[in-house]
């Protein structure tokens, strides 16, 4: 164990720290903002509704990110027609490749997680609200959303997880992120063993914020499933 | 009682000492190579899935001048070096140039080609090749490379370096427009790259670069420090073949030009 080569390396390592979480975050955000309307699509029992999400969820669910990844960045550059449209300014850019795959990808898992959620709601609720003379979008938007997120939390944050391991696949297309820099120190210093377990020092660290955060998440959600405390004032 | 218990002591360390050297002296029967295959022409794979080109040839002669069987294990490059101290293979035959850096992890033949680095760029983007002309531009690179250290080294705050895991890859991105320029190996470049229909808009530039501290003394063969009878075997191989002609042969089957250096 050479602690030289870590030291000498640190800032590369932040570097990739920085583009690992943008690209984690950014492609996250999108995604799961795609997956609510998108999952309430494939809910729908109109198949012209319903038919297109299954077909992109059945794609992105069915072929590992690694290939994605490629048909977008290796693939999409070969044809004249897309290099030579506007659609170039961005597809150049192996970020942006990486992004867009990443994006692509956690939305259709995140669809299937919350549409799992969306299918788990208790029909006597449903029918309760319907007593009541709610709409259909204000159904969704007080009734069935709020307890489909509170289902999917848990299958949520492992996909989260997923996504962060995942971005290791952004170092293959010239991104330096983690695994990047990594790479990088492993070739400048022919040192697997110190580069490497630099870089799953840094995942875990990330890992275990995102399980922390999360606790706190379902700490909140699940308040009303935890026994009721009485405070010491209340029962004087 | 005493002298028959010396002998039997004596006997016992001579048998040990026996099996010892036999543990030893390896007698390389079989010598596993360590090839890359996505570097043309001195490796690549066929459609069909065989290792073919110089490098390959050349390995398959070096093993047979030695009386030895071969057995080829196709490895990414970034980690052919590793893979060779975790004894994956016994000896890495991949273009792999000798440097100070390397041989600091491992032991070397002497050469079996030397050929210079160039850069390559779309015909008519470098007019007047020099640093000034390179700054602002995207180069591209093997990961692990003598080039990329050197481009690291003297570029690094000028350019933009784009690493790739094999050559074929930067190909790939030079020719979407991804990279403005790569740097590498003159002679893969040209026989690989700028010979095919896909080159055809590339041209060379700069000057032919061989300064020692980056570009070493030509391609060798790698081998872990402490085979180091493996070496000498290497060593007399080489000499072999370029006495009996085998190496002239499998040269002209790829190249117009004396790839051997002087």
């Amino acid at each position: 164990m050479d602690f030289s080569i870590i030291a000498d390396s640190f800032g590369l390592y932040i570097q990739g720290l920085k583009t690992t979480l943008q690209l984690v975050f950014i492609s996250l955000a999108i995604g799961l903002s795609m997956a609510v309307p998108l999952a309430v699509f494939r809910t729908s029992k109109n198949r012209l509704i319903s038919g297109p999400v299954r077909a992109y969820v059945y794609f992105f669910r069915g072929t590992p990110l690694l290939v994605q990844m490629f048909i977008i960045y290796y693939g999409l550059g070969q044809f004249e027609i897309v290099r030579t449209s506007f659609l170039w300014v961005f597809l150049k850019e192996a970020y942006v490749c990486a992004l867009l795959a990443f994006t692509l990808n956690t939305a259709a898992y995140t669809t299937e997680i919350i549409r799992g959620g969306i299918a788990g709601t208790p029909i006597g609720e449903i029918e309760a609200a319907k007593s009541v003379g709610m709409s259909r979008g204000l159904m969704f938007r007080r009734i069935i959303l709020p307890g489909a997120f509170r289902r999917a939390l848990p299958a949520y944050s492992n996909e989260v997880i997923f996504m962060l391991h995942g971005s290791s696949l952004a170092s293959v297309i010239t991104i330096i992120d983690i695994t990047g820099a990594a790479r990088i120190v492993n070739s400048r210093y022919y040192s697997p063993y110190e580069a490497f377990l630099t870089a799953a020092v840094f995942y875990m660290a990330i890992t275990f914020t995102l399980v922390w955060l999360f606790k706190k998440l379902e700490h909140r959600w699940y308040a009303h499933l935890r026994p009721q405390e009485h405070s010491a004032a209340a029962a004087a | 009682m005493q002298g028959k218990m010396k002998k039997l002591v004596l006997i016992f360390i001579v048998v040990l000492l026996a099996f010892a050297g036999n543990a030893l002296a390896k007698e390389w029967k079989v010598v596993r190579v360590g090839v890359e295959g996505a570097y043309p022409p001195f490796s690549w794979v066929t459609p069909d899935g065989k290792l073919e080109g110089f490098d390959i040839d050349i390995a398959k002669a070096l093993v047979k001048a030695m009386g030895a069987k071969i057995e080829l294990v196709p490895q990414d490059w970034d980690g052919i070096i590793p893979a060779l101290l975790a004894k994956k293979y016994d000896a890495i035959i991949a273009s792999m140039s000798i440097t100070e850096e390397r041989k600091k992890k491992v032991a070397f033949t002497k050469k079996y080609y030397q050929t210079p680095a160039k850069f390559i760029a779309r015909k008519g983007l470098i007019k007047k090749f020099s640093r000034e002309a390179l700054k602002g531009k995207t180069i591209g690179v093997q990961r692990a490379t003598i080039h990329d250290r050197y481009l690291t080294d003297n570029y690094g705050k000028d350019v933009t370096i784009k690493r790739y895991g094999t050559q074929d890859e930067a190909y790939l991105d030079l020719t979407a427009g991804r990279c403005d320029m790569l740097l590498a190996d003159s002679v893969a470049l040209k026989e690989g790259f700028l010979k095919k229909p896909e080159g055809k808009d590339f041209e060379f530039v700069g000057p032919n670069l061989t300064d020692k501290k980056w570009f070493g003394e030509g391609a060798g063969i790698a081998i872990r420090k402490e085979d180091k009878d493996l070496v000498q075997k290497f060593n007399a191989a080489i000499d072999k073949i370029r006495a009996d002609g085998t190496y002239k042969k499998i040269q002209d089957k790829y190249f117009d030009f004396d790839v051997y250096g002087d």
